[in-house]
């Protein structure tokens, strides 16, 4: 997993609630056996006027003008907004590798729904949850002045706005951790082979059909 | 001690270690891998020169990607190359690394979340995972049962294990008897609708009440299915008599002294007296009508007799612009009666309602009737290959064709349209399945969520109509 330490990059907002997997990576992507190339068909529908497939040339589509990530000013965008609940929806892990196939390291929302949010994390992805009335106002900003960017410094846990505002937010020391140091969760988890075990052979005695079945 | 929910239990009996700050190391004991979510997983596994740590608490199924419609040619009738290569790199995964798998040609095959608790390969008070959001079906059975992403999958398939923290605990009481007509799809509807479908993130969520205990095991499972749309990544339900009759006697459950030493445990799977939850919901279940979605999330809920709603009415402004953008995206006016909703599809099937219980349901509308002339298709996809064996045995399929029904073969089908099952842009779907959003169900396409019964009397009166007053057939 790539680290995580400091970023200074250009906020593009997606204003609207409840924004689900299937809208950031529509289902007949899942098909891939890879975990790349999801990119351009990050928020496929909204994106192109015309319905996509897998396998075929998406440069040569028709781009939706009124969908706001096609705007040029976002144009290299590396931090998303968001609304509530963003990421709800199917566990497709695929959501997280076409944001950052895209480009984005940093999704910033009032709330996230669990398993995207947890899936973030095992991709070196960072999601930020802010109060709405903040989110409010980074909406504003950013829509208001062209070129918007923010400096996310994970280490501190703050961003700082261009006008030099400078904004906490909270986030799992654990994640943290393993977010900086760019840590892999299984390599870390083997650490702990024997206590794996114990716990099999405690379970094994107490239960032992859920050893035993299929 | 002091007393303990149902999930502080189950959370207690599988945590291997946990941390000062509460990151805790928690056991799987059983995993259930599809098609779509698992190949970068294997290739990750391998990668890294990994093996797989108890192969025996895997069970495989191709579902999401496969056809519904004749089977006699295995993978190799899959017409969709792309596809194609996903369910054979399934099968290539579970060979060499000797997965038991139910394959596209088995009667067991079908949806996973069906074919788990129908193997008995769910068990009470086991943890449960699958890469896809509704496992929490699962928890039906007093299991605590999650959805993860892919490199979680590779994480259980590597260590057996998961790292998390405990989630809160909410109960969600469903109290009284729930009208004639009203079914558990209703029930878990109407609780998204109170709570939102955000209302249940960071939460584990126990369904108690006497509506939920009169609900059969099928019908538990499509309220746990709906936890995920809630926000809540498990949903549960305690264990009683009915959770065990159910497993008695299926494939993997255990028999003879280990079947009464399990049973006892089983029985200490519910929340004690007096333990404290973080938040309560109760619901008055005689208040509690047939459902129906009107937008694109599914906390937009109306009860049949209700009407569209007006966002003007929405004082939150983003849930107003939310709403503008779901009647807009469903080309649907405020104030429309929901029984003026003409429709041009209908879907019975998916996780939450194709058990045989379900397919009894629609079959019991569609008996004597016909599918109306403005009904393009309606399609009826069983569960599982078991499923539509008994509902053949039962003589189901024959009602449903004659009807003027599709019967298909099983898989996760127009639930979220991966193989050829779809939507065209525009056309608005009666559909049992657990989403609404957009394009769900193929590109454009609208998507109402109903019960099983109130999708087979659309069908047959073209729009939606109140199951309480469908008139005799004939
Ligand atoms: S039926 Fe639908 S919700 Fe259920 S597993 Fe398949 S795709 Fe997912």
């Amino acid at each position: 997993m790539e680290k995580f330490s400091v970023l200074n990059g250009l906020v593009a907002p997606l204003d609207r609630p409840n924004v689900d997997t299937d809208a950031i990576i529509p289902k007949q992507y899942l098909k891939s056996v890879k975990r790349t190339g999801f990119g351009p068909n990050l928020f496929d529908d909204w994106r192109y006027l015309d319905p996509g497939e897998p396998g075929q040339d998406h440069s040569q589509r028709r781009l939706n003008p009124d969908f706001v990530l096609n705007q040029p000013r976002y144009a290299g965008a590396q931090i998303l907004l968001g609304r509530e609940n963003f990421g709800c929806g199917s566990s497709r892990e695929h959501a997280v590798w076409a944001l950052e196939d895209a480009g984005f390291r940093v999704v910033i929302a009032a709330s996230f729904a669990d398993i995207f949010f947890n899936n973030c994390f095992k991709n070196g992805v960072l999601p930020i949850v802010l109060d709405a009335e903040i989110m409010d106002r980074l909406f504003a900003e950013v829509e208001a002045r062209e070129g918007y960017r923010l400096k996310v410094d994970l280490e501190a846990q703050t961003l700082t706005t261009p006008a030099g505002e400078v904004i906490g937010f909270e986030v799992d020391e654990f994640r943290k951790y393993c977010l900086l140091n760019g840590l892999d969760d299984i390599g870390l988890t083997l650490q702990h082979v024997d206590e794996i075990r114990a716990y099999e052979q405690r379970r094994r005695k107490e239960a032992p059909w859920l050893f035993e079945a299929g | 001690m002091g007393a303990k929910t149902l999930y502080d239990k189950l959370w207690e009996a599988h945590r291997v270690r946990e941390d000062a700050d509460g990151t805790a190391l928690i056991y799987i004991d059983r995993h259930l891998v599809h098609e779509v979510t698992s190949p970068q997983a294997f290739e990750g596994l391998r990668l890294a020169g990994r093996t797989l740590w108890r192969r025996d608490s895997v069970l495989a199924v191709p579902d999401h990607n496969v056809p519904t419609t004749q089977r006699s040619d295995g993978v190799a009738g899959i017409a969709d190359p792309v596809a194609r290569i996903q369910v054979e790199t399934l099968d290539r995964n579970c060979t060499d690394f000797a997965i038991t798998e139910f394959h596209m040609d088995d009667a067991r095959q079908g949806i996973v979340h069906v074919i788990g608790p129908e193997q008995g390969a769910t068990l009470p008070g086991m943890t449960v995972v699958c890469g896809d959001s509704h496992t929490s079906t699962h928890g039906a059975f007093g299991a605590l049962a999650f959805g993860i992403g892919t490199s979680e999958v590779e994480h259980v398939l590597a260590t057996q294990c998961l790292i998390q923290k405990k989630s809160k605990n909410m109960q969600v009481r469903v109290e009284g008897e729930i009208g004639t007509g009203v079914t558990a799809k209703d029930l878990v509807l109407a609780i998204i609708g109170a709570i939102g479908t955000a209302g249940g993130t960071g939460y584990a969520i126990e369904f108690a009440g006497s509506a939920i205990e009169a609900l059969s095991l099928e019908g538990r499972m499509t309220v746990c299915n709906m936890a995920i749309e809630a926000g809540a990544r498990a949903g549960m339900i305690a264990v009683d008599q009915k959770t065990i009759d159910y497993i008695e006697g299926r494939p993997f459950a255990p028999t003879g002294a280990q079947w009464d030493a399990a049973v006892n445990y089983w029985r200490t799977l519910v929340s004690d007296e007096g333990a404290e939850f973080d938040r309560v919901v109760t619901l008055d279940a005689e208040r509690i009508q047939p459902q129906v979605t009107w937008g694109t999330s599914p906390e937009m809920v109306v009860a049949i007799t209700g009407v569209v709603p007006d966002p003007e009415t929405e004082t939150d402004s983003v849930k107003q612009s939310g709403m503008r953008k779901a009647l807009d995206y469903m080309r649907l006016m405020p104030g429309t009666p929901i029984t003026d909703i003409h429709l041009d599809r209908v879907f019975i099937g998916s996780c939450t309602n194709s058990r045989i219980e379900d397919l009894r349901a629609a079959a019991s509308v569609a008996d004597g009737r016909k599918v109306a002339a403005n009904i393009k298709q309606a399609m009826v996809v069983p569960g599982s290959g078991l499923v539509k064996r008994q509902a053949e045995a039962e003589g189901l399929d024959r009602i449903f064709i004659e009807a003027g029904f599709e019967w298909r073969e099983p898989g996760c089908s127009m639930c979220l349209a991966m193989n050829a099952d779809r939507l065209e842009p525009g056309e608005r779907c009666a559909s049992t399945s657990n989403r609404n959003f957009e394009g769900r169900q193929g590109a454009g396409g609208r998507t109402h969520l109903v019960g099983p019964a109130m999708a087979a009397a659309a069908a047959v009166a073209g729009h939606f109509i109140d199951i309480r007053e469908l008139d005799e057939p004939g």
